[in-house]
Order: C-alpha cells, then structure tokens, then sequence
C-alpha cells in the first residue's frame, strides 16, 4: 500500500516528460483498435459535435449580426461591431470588475475553508462517513435553492441573519457591497464542500511516512503543513483553483435569485443573459458569450500553461 | 413507449455483443464488417432517440391554455364543462412574475411553437408580440365583441396599430391605501380631496409612518415611473414612437415632467417614510410595511383588499385591521393636475401559429365573459375590464372600493405601446434605479441618453 501511494506521489513530483513522437508504421493489430476506437467512440463523437460544437459555432456566426428576436426582417450583417460595442461600453467593465472580483473573494476563502474541513475530514478518527456527509450536504443543494435559503436568510424582514447580529432592519440587498457579501457568502457555503472534496483527494495521497519523518526531525504542526503537506498537494491544490475559478466566473444563478441585478451586482452572465434573453438582442448577446466563453478560455489557458497545472491530477465536475 | 423498451433491449444485446466482440478481438479475429454494423446500430438508435419524442394531431379539441393567475384554472374548467365537449383545456403556467412570462412567451412564440393556442398577455408586452407577428389579430366583428363595455385603460393596452389583438380579461389600477389611524399626526386626508406626494411624503414622515411604493428594479418600477411621468403631464416615449424602427425611436424624459417624477422618487427613498429595504421593495413587500406597527401609506393593486382576508386568517392581522384602512385615487404630482394612475392586466390572445385559432376565439368568448370575470375578480381580487362587472351586487359588498377602482381604470395610463418594450422598460429600470440615488438634475437627461442608446444598439444594460 505505502509503495504505490509513495510511487504515484513521485510520479507527481517528477517533470512531466511528453514521450518522444515517433513515426511507426502501425501493426495491422494496432490499425484494428485504432478503427474500433473510432466506430465505438464516432457516434458518441458525432453527437457531441451536434449538441455543443454546432451551438457554439452558431453563437459565433450569429455574434456578427445585429438581430433582434421579435424583429427577423431587421437583421443586419455588421461584423464584428457588437464586440466593439461591448468592449467599449462602461457597462461591461464594470460587470467585468464585480465578477473578478466575486471570483477571487470566493475562491481565496473557499480554498481556506476548505482546507480546514478537508484535513478535519482527513483527520477524524470517529464519525468519519457521517461527518464527510455533513459536509458535502451543502453541495448537493441546487444553487437556486440556495440562494433562495440565504435571500430569506438576510432578507430584512423574516431573516434570521439581522437578528443575530442585532441588525435591525438592515437591508442587505439595498447596497452594492452588503449585496455582493450576501451573496458571496451564498456562494462560499454552496461550493466550498467541493473545494474540499478535491483538496481531501490531494492530502490522501500524501503517504504518512514523510509526515512521521518530519515528525521524528521534530518538525512543529505548523512546521509540517508548510514543508510537507502543501508542497505535496500543490497538483491538488492547482487543479480545485481551476475548477473553482471557472465555476466562479460564471456565476449567475444566486445574483438572479438574490438581486436580480439590482444595485450593480450584475456579472458578465447576467449581461449575457439580459441581452440574450430579456432583450431577444440575439446577436449581441452571442457576442457577450462569446466573450465570456474566451475570458473562461484564458483562466483555464493561465492555470494549465503558466501555473502547470497538471489535469491528471484529480477529475471531477461541478454538480 | 413501446419504441423505448425496445430501444433498451437493443443496447442490452449489443453490449452483449461488443463484449464477445472485445474477447475476438483479444485473439486478433476481429472482422471489419461486423464492427460497421455495430457503428450503425448504435447510430440508428441514436436517430430513433432524437426523433423519438413529439407528435400532436391535428384535430384535436383540447387547447392549450397559457395562464399566468392561478384562478384562471377554475374558469377555464367551467368552460370546458359548458361547452358541452366542443373544447377543453390543457393549462399551463406561466412564470409568476411578468418578466418571467414574457420571456417564456417570447422564446416560444419565436421558435413558432405550434403547441401554444391561448396565451395570456401582460399588456405591456402585447405591442412586441403583436409587431414580430406572433399573435393573431382579432376581426372586426371579435373587436366589437371584446371591447363591448370594457374600460378605457384595459381597453387601450389591448391595441397596437389601431388592432386588437387581446381581448381583455381584467384591468388593473393602484390606489393609495392610508391607515385611518394615521390621518391626523400626519395632516393629511385622502378621504376630503385630492392629495400630493409631496403631502404624503412630509406627512408621513412627521407622523413617523411609512409611505410604501415599489422601489425594486423590475417591471414595478416601471409600472412607478411611467405613473409618476404621467401624473406630471408627459410620456416616457415621443409620440408615433410606436410605428419608427428601434434606432429613431425617442424619449422624451428629459423634460419637466421627467425631472418632476425624478425628484419624488429621490425625495420619497431618502426621506424618513421611506419603509427599510425600499430600494428592494416589490408589491408585497410594500403590503409587509403597510401592515406593519408603523405602515401609513401605500401605492398598490387592489388585490392587497383579498390579500388582507387572508393575513386576518392566518392571524398575522387583527380581525379588526380591515376598519382601519382607508383608500382613495392614486396621489397626484401637483394638487391641480390630476394623477395618471397606473395601469396594468392581463388579455387573452391567440398564437399565430395555432392550429385551432377559430375554437380559441369561441373559448375566450365564455373565458372573458361578465360571469368568468366577475368569478376571476372575486377570487384573484384582480379587478374585471368590464364596467358592468362593478356594478354587481356581490362585487360591491366585497370590494367597497369598486367604484374607486373602475374611475382610477378608467382614467389610467397605460405604459408605453412600443414594439421594443422590453427595451423600453429594461433602460427605465437601469436608469432610475436605486431610487436614493437619482438626481433631479442630472437623471432625466442621462435616463433619456440611456434609453435612445439602447434602443439604436449602442449601449449595453
């Protein structure tokens, strides 16, 4: 047991070497499975393209038109004139700045809290499938529910948040930053069990024999985090940063729930979804996805190419 | 159904199959031939998937019926059952905000969903639906028959171009709703005469009430700052604004009037009678803050009247709560200018692209008929279009206010007919929102650069 696991955590800090490419004929053998793999992967394949590849294509096209939903007759080619607009609008930097800003608070507290609860998963001696539920029982909650539980929470008239903190009639949604806390900390509460999951996945690979090493050099708790444990999960860590921060730069459905997007709380989905879908602006809402697409494109081209993050680390989805 | 466990079977057998295939291909014995037939199996099942769902016959008489009140269930049921089989329906619901709906309706509608027969329309939105050819135009003889007594208001919001294109179903309108407890430390007296916002903001805050109105960025405060716009002797729209393309259309909130609506919205949110969480305030969270120790004042539908029935059930309310609370026309912009009460409903149209367009005309005759909208007013509490309704009997001992109600109707002001209403509206709520932070000065101008801009596709809300 103690082998595999120290084997695979070298692997890990071993650099990460393509095998060298090579030119070889293939043996009738290796034809054969190649084909196979394309016949029984094709059809899934096929459907893949359809359902994602078309739509996202057709996003792209119809971002070059000025199209209104209600208004077919007015459809006008203008290339890449809705981009231009949107990039050159208040509006959109602004949407651009909250939504960073909403990532990086949640993700910075997410990964700390969700450290702390995965070492406390990792650790506990008694109770341990029990306290692994609790834990994730906030991330199998739909996130509208979620947020619908924490609207009510700070809502200033039956919330239980104002009482507690001797609030009064405190409204937290009548503000652009107690909104924004609101909803962060919905948003915290929703994902940090996943954070956690990912992290847990990282720590239980760390063989025990380096900390009880560390421990036999008379290296302190915290001396252990630092040297062994960190250093160790920094794959781990890496990956559930990616994950996290893409989810996080889509957030939509608690501001919907929690502001509608009042008091500019709005993100970059929520234009695109105002556009797309309250104004039938299907062309300048496409163009908005399409730029959002290409910002999610670019934290997820950051992480891998600056930061190396190696995917194989740990696999996992949101919901 | 039949076609789905079959489609089980089949992927059980070929499972079967590719594993056998798996162990043959392990001893090198794999044939080509095969392995096409397995591609194309699992192709055709895919197809049968994809094309499996759907299917609707023509002939039916069932017709679906898009509601967006629960009532309404009940008097399409007793339609049906009256009609003697010629149809019945099959309800759905819409989302229960107006934004929500609209959406639901529009995607539909734009996808030329043959599913939808009768639809039920915010009047607001029946402009845009109507101009993207999405509704079917009722015939002379039908407009006849569907505005026949029906008030100005609902009447005017069911027409676009000079055609109906929804019959109406019920009209609405706010009041101003006072606690009489609350009438002499505030020194004003809605019941003696015509009163003022500015009467009602400083008298509320004197007596230490609340003046409630709905604050919230959605069609609320729409629904505010076109009476508001209104009562100040303007529109938020130029006029012909509904037969221009998008880009020409104008505004004309940079004006007295817009200025004037301004400053009671900024006056009210910062002062004193403004309840807590105004800027959040939807309808029912302004009936909260009238029903609460210190609510004064409100602007709301009269559905509240039914909905305080209701709290006086569940024992939130005295029993006795009813006899304190007073009502009369919507407050006025300047003492000698009457105010434009807002105007709301909802009309019944017909989808386009139905197939039974001719028995949903004959549905909707007995769906809005006196009786469906008298029934629909006593248990929604949403006021009837027809004026006869309000002479009803049953209808006077459980709305006092009627007479009330069919005036503030009649002298209603629809919000802007506009083919580009969702944009209209959706400028209007990033421009004067949050309430407490509008300037008199400067808001009216840039509201009206918002609105232009958007509308021409220059400016993103």
């Amino acid at each position: 047991m103690s082998i595999t696991t120290s084997a695979s955590a070298a692997s890990q800090d071993a650099p990460v070497t393509k095998p060298a490419r090579r030119k070889v004929r293939l043996t009738d053998r290796s034809r054969h499975e190649r084909n196979l793999g394309w016949l029984l992967a094709g059809p899934a394949f096929i459907v893949m393209v359809a359902v994602t590849g078309y739509p996202i294509l057709n996003a792209i096209w119809l971002s070059l038109f000025d199209y209104r939903l209600t208004d077919p007759a007015g459809r006008d080619f203008i290339g890449l004139g809705n981009y231009g607009m949107i990039l050159t609008d208040a509006l959109f930097w602004q949407q651009f700045g909250i939504t960073t800003l909403i990532t990086v608070v949640t993700v910075a507290v997410e990964l700390v809290l969700g450290f702390a609860l995965a070492m406390v998963m990792h650790r506990a001696l008694y109770l341990r499938t029990p306290l692994r539920t609790a834990i994730l029982v906030p991330y199998g909650i739909i996130t509208v529910v979620s947020a619908y539980a924490w609207a009510y929470a700070f809502s200033n008239t039956y919330g239980f948040v104002n009482p507690m903190l001797g609030l009064g009639e405190f409204d937290w949604f009548g503000g652009t930053w107690s909104a924004l806390f609101a909803v962060c900390v919905a948003e915290i509460w929703k994902t940090t069990p996943f954070m956690s999951l990912l992290l847990l996945a990282g720590l239980a690979q760390i063989p025990d024999d380096y900390l009880e090493a560390a421990k036999v050099d008379g290296a302190k708790a915290w001396q252990r985090v630092k040297r062994v444990i960190l250093p160790n999960m920094k794959a781990a860590i890496m990956v559930a940063l990616l994950f996290r921060t893409l989810d996080a730069f889509r957030i939509f459905d608690s501001i919907f729930i929690m502001t509608a997007g009042a008091q500019n709380t709005e993100t970059l989905s929520f234009l695109a979804y105002r556009q797309t879908i309250s104004r039938v602006m299907i062309g300048l809402g496409s163009a908005v996805s399409v730029i959002l697409a290409i910002l999610v494109v670019l934290i997820a081209f950051l992480f891998l190419k600056v930061f190396k993050t190696d995917l194989s680390q740990a696999r996992g989805d949101r919901k | 159904m039949r076609f789905r466990s079959h489609e089980r079977e089949f992927v059980a057998s070929d499972f079967t199959v590719g594993f056998t295939r798996l162990q043959r291909r392990r001893e090198g014995t794999v044939h080509k031939g095969r392995l096409r037939t397995a591609a194309v199996t699992s192709l055709t099942l895919i197809a049968a998937t994809l094309t499996g769902c759907g299917g609707d016959d023509g002939g039916s008489t069932t017709l679906s019926y898009f509601i967006a009140d629960g009532p309404q269930q009940d008097v399409a049921e007793r339609c049906a059952a009256e009609s003697g089989g010629a149809y019945s329906f099959d309800i759905q619901r819409l989302p229960n905000n107006a934004a929500g709906g609209r959406e639901q309706l529009l995607r539909r509608l734009a996808a030329e969903d043959r599913s939808l027969d009768i639809v039920s329309v915010d009047p607001p939105f029946m402009a845009e639906f109507a101009n993207a050819g999405f509704l079917r135009v009722f015939t002379d003889a039908e407009r006849q028959e569907f505005s026949n007594g029906v008030l100005q208001g609902p009447l005017e919001q069911s027409l676009f171009r000079d055609d109906m294109w929804s019959a109406p179903l019920y009209g609405n309108t706010q009041l101003l709703w006072y606690r009489k407890s609350v009438l002499q430390k505030a020194g004003v007296d809605p019941a003696a005469g015509p009163v003022t916002w500015d009467q009602l903001i400083q008298g509320a805050s004197s007596a230490g009430v609340t003046l409630a109105a709905q604050g919230r960025r959605n069609e609320s405060l729409m629904v505010w700052v076109n009476a508001l716009v209104a009562s100040a002797g303007g529109s938020i729209l130029a006029e012909g604004s509904q037969n221009v393309p998008a880009d020409q259309v104008k505004g004309e909130l940079d004006s007295p009037a817009g200025t004037a609506a301004v400053k009671v919205m900024h006056d009210l949110a910062i002062s004193p009678a403004a309840p807590a969480g105004f800027t959040t305030a939807g309808e029912e969270d302004s009936r909260a803050a009238f029903q609460a120790g210190n609510g004064g004042f409100m602007v709301n539908w009269p559905y509240v009247w039914a909905a305080f029935d209701t709290a006086i059930e569940e024992g939130s309310l005295p029993a006795d709560f009813k006899n304190d609370v007073g009502w009369a026309a919507y407050p006025r912009i300047e003492a000698g200018t009457p105010g434009a009460a807002p105007s709301g409903g909802l009309g019944l149209s017909i989808s386009a692209f139905s197939d039974r367009q001719d028995l949903a005309v004959e549905a909707i005759r007995c769906l809005a008929s006196p009786q469906s909208q008298k029934e629909f007013m006593i248990s929604a509490g949403n006021p009837a279009a027809l004026a006869s309704v309000f002479d009803d009997p049953e209808i006077r001992e459980m709305f006092p206010m009627a007479d009330e109600i069919r005036t503030g109707m009649d002298n209603a002001t629809p919000r802007p007919v506009s083919p580009y209403y969702g944009d209209v509206t959706g400028s209007i709520q990033a421009g004067f929102h949050p309430p407490d932070d509008l300037n008199p000065q400067t808001t009216p101008r840039e509201a009206n650069q918002l609105l232009e801009d958007v509308l021409s596709n220059r400016r993103l809300i």
